[in-house]
């Protein structure tokens, strides 16, 4: 210290005492903010005695986490040992007899908590794509046109407050029915997880296309017109720019509503995922079901969160609009 | 050409339907125009004087009379009668260059090769004073140089008559003064037909041929057309203390001032 010259020094605290005062409240209030909220949780959850034994705190959720990636490591050594046995047999068989079929049966070990949630992201981002590929055309379409949106409008209304549970046995039985095949590619589970929360994440992103297409300032129609834009040029060039923000909107909205739907979808439709993990171990009832769940959820939560930074990320690379509040 | 005039507006009247039935906006406006004639339209705010230009864009139908450009009835706008609208209306996710080309690729499709085009909107920038900016979005530039370049744009369609809309009003009084340098000198080189609206009197002297003066609505129409008998070109700091161009001035402020008193606002 003694070797900076005074103005060093000065220059020194200047610079490091706002950047505290601008780290303070990013930094070490969310802290401050997550550890109150461990504390009252620690406390609470000691005094709340279940049928499976007491409430977990965050103690023993992190002990079950940890117990959750263990068995992860597990199961993937034992798919490996699977397969190598399989090789191993398999290149035994064909030492003898080189023309001999040999097959190559997959692991079929009991799914874990992480391949649960690769199945939970598939089924969200199926269903998320299947809804924007209908909402941003079908919202396109009614913005240009009154008559498009005056026929459209009351069955959106009635169809957007529609809860996923009302849903999910009509897609259920349609699946069986019109989905016959001998050698499925998908799951049934799948597909009606999958277009269940396409139905739920739908109408945001309809909605707000509708409104940043119908808001397209009439100046903007104007030079359109006397530029003699034809119909597909106009929504290329003009009508799907000038909206991308709003359609970036409705498209974290829908992804917000999928990713809560897909839960819920899962446990009812038993279909591989985290809600199936959640309504498994509720069914399990074991001393550490409760913990195993509420890992669960905070997982759930922090993927929700990432995949609304991930939209905005993405928000932040395709829209023009950057002077816009992204949050 | 046998036709003497370029364009032609006659009988053209327009009505809203309100609620209380139809509402006449704008009756009986007769007016010719020369080729390569500047114009400019003045009266006070709701005398529709917008709504005239609307009808010559096309952007209108007209519910009496009609428009005739070069012996053709308009009926639907068109990069002929190119507009710069008053709030610069660019694509805001567009660069300056992207914005013209958007005009250009539009109105020369097939007519001007790549290389030609790219020319041809460096030139149409050029023009305005806009070379520096070519990669720059709409946001990124002043609102002076917005206009200028959606002056570019409409000059870029190579249209008969350049319709503007208060081009300058949201300007403040230094820049307007730059821009009404340049667009005197584009108009000099290029001669088009323009139509200009304005409600700046020194502005309408300064540029015009003629100051169509308009009455005021309800059912507006021509009051007064006045020449301007001033040689070209023009500059602002010599009319200053020029007798004709004072007179010019004189006569439009006592249309607007006494003539037709402003309603009440």
């Amino acid at each position: 210290m003694s070797n900076l010259s005074v103005a060093q020094r000065i220059s020194q605290t200047q610079v490091v005492t706002p950047m505290l005062k601008k780290l303070a409240p990013q930094l070490i209030l969310p802290i401050v903010g997550i550890l109150v909220f461990l504390l009252c949780w620690h406390v609470l959850a000691g005094k709340v005695d279940t049928s499976l034994g007491k409430f977990p705190g965050p103690v023993q959720v992190y002990e079950q986490f940890n117990g959750l990636v263990k068995a992860h490591i597990k199961e993937g050594e034992k798919a490996e040992a699977f397969y190598a046995r399989q090789e191993k047999r398999n290149a035994a068989k064909l030492a003898k007899d080189p023309d001999a079929t040999v097959k190559i049966r997959p692991y079929t070990g009991k799914p874990t908590f992480f391949s649960q949630i690769i199945t939970s992201l598939y089924t969200v981002m199926t269903g998320f794509a299947i809804a924007s590929l209908v909402a941003i055309p079908l919202g396109i379409a009614c913005g240009l046109s009154t008559h498009i949106y005056n026929a459209t409008n009351p069955l959106i209304q009635v169809f957007k407050p529609v809860s996923p549970l009302a849903w999910l046995p009509l897609v259920t039985m349609l699946v069986s029915a019109l989905y016959v095949s001998d050698d499925p590619l998908l799951s049934k589970s799948f597909l009606t997880s999958a277009i269940t929360v396409a139905l739920c994440c739908l109408w945001p992103t309809l909605v707000n296309t509708i409104v940043g297409v119908a808001g397209l300032p009439q100046d903007l129609k104007n030079v359109s017109r006397v530029l003699r834009l034809s119909p597909l040029t106009h929504v290329r060039r003009i009508v799907i720019p000038a909206s991308i923000p709003m359609i970036f909107t409705g498209l974290r909205l829908s992804l917000a509503t999928g990713w809560m739907v897909l839960i819920a979808a899962e446990m009812l439709a038993q279909n591989p995922g985290l809600g199936k993990f959640i309504w498994d171990e509720f069914q399990n009832g074991s001393s550490q079901s409760l913990s195993r769940i509420m890992v669960a959820v905070i997982v759930i939560g922090l993927i929700g969160f990432a995949l609304d930074r991930l939209m905005l990320l993405i928000q932040r690379q395709v829209s023009w609009d950057k002077s816009a509040v992204l949050r | 050409m046998s036709h003497t005039h370029h364009l032609e507006l006659s009988g053209v009247g327009i009505s809203f339907p309100t609620d209380k039935g139809l509402f006449c906006a704008l009756q009986n406006v007769n007016l010719k125009i020369k080729k390569g004639e500047f114009v400019s339209l003045i009266g006070h705010s709701g005398c529709g004087k917008s709504t005239v230009m609307n009808i010559v864009a096309g952007l209108y139908q007209a519910s009496t009379g009609g428009v005739i450009l070069d012996g053709k009835e308009v009926n639907e706008p068109g990069p002929e009668r190119a507009v710069v609208f008053q709030n610069h209306s660019l694509l805001p996710w567009l660069s300056c260059y992207q914005n013209v080309e958007l005009a250009v690729q539009q109105v020369f499709a097939g007519k001007k090769s790549k290389r030609e085009m790219r020319e041809w909107i460096e030139h149409n920038l050029e023009l305005v004073h806009m070379s520096h900016a070519l990669d720059k979005r709409p946001d990124e530039i002043s609102g002076g140089m917005k206009q200028r370049v959606g002056i570019a744009r409409a000059l870029a369609m190579q249209p008969k008559v350049l319709l503007m809309d208060e081009p300058f009003g949201a300007l403040d009084a230094l820049t307007r003064a730059h821009l009404q340098d340049s667009l005197m000198e584009i108009h000099a080189t290029l001669g088009n037909t323009v139509i200009m609206i304005t409600h700046d009197v020194d502005e309408a002297v300064l540029l015009s041929d003629r100051i169509v003066m308009m009455s005021n609505g309800p059912a507006a129409s021509i009051g007064q057309v006045l020449d301007v008998p001033l040689s070209r070109p023009r500059d602002r700091l010599a009319l200053a203390e020029d007798p004709a161009y004072n007179k010019c001035r004189q006569q439009v402020l006592q249309f607007l001032y006494q003539r037709q008193q402003r309603p009440a606002a």
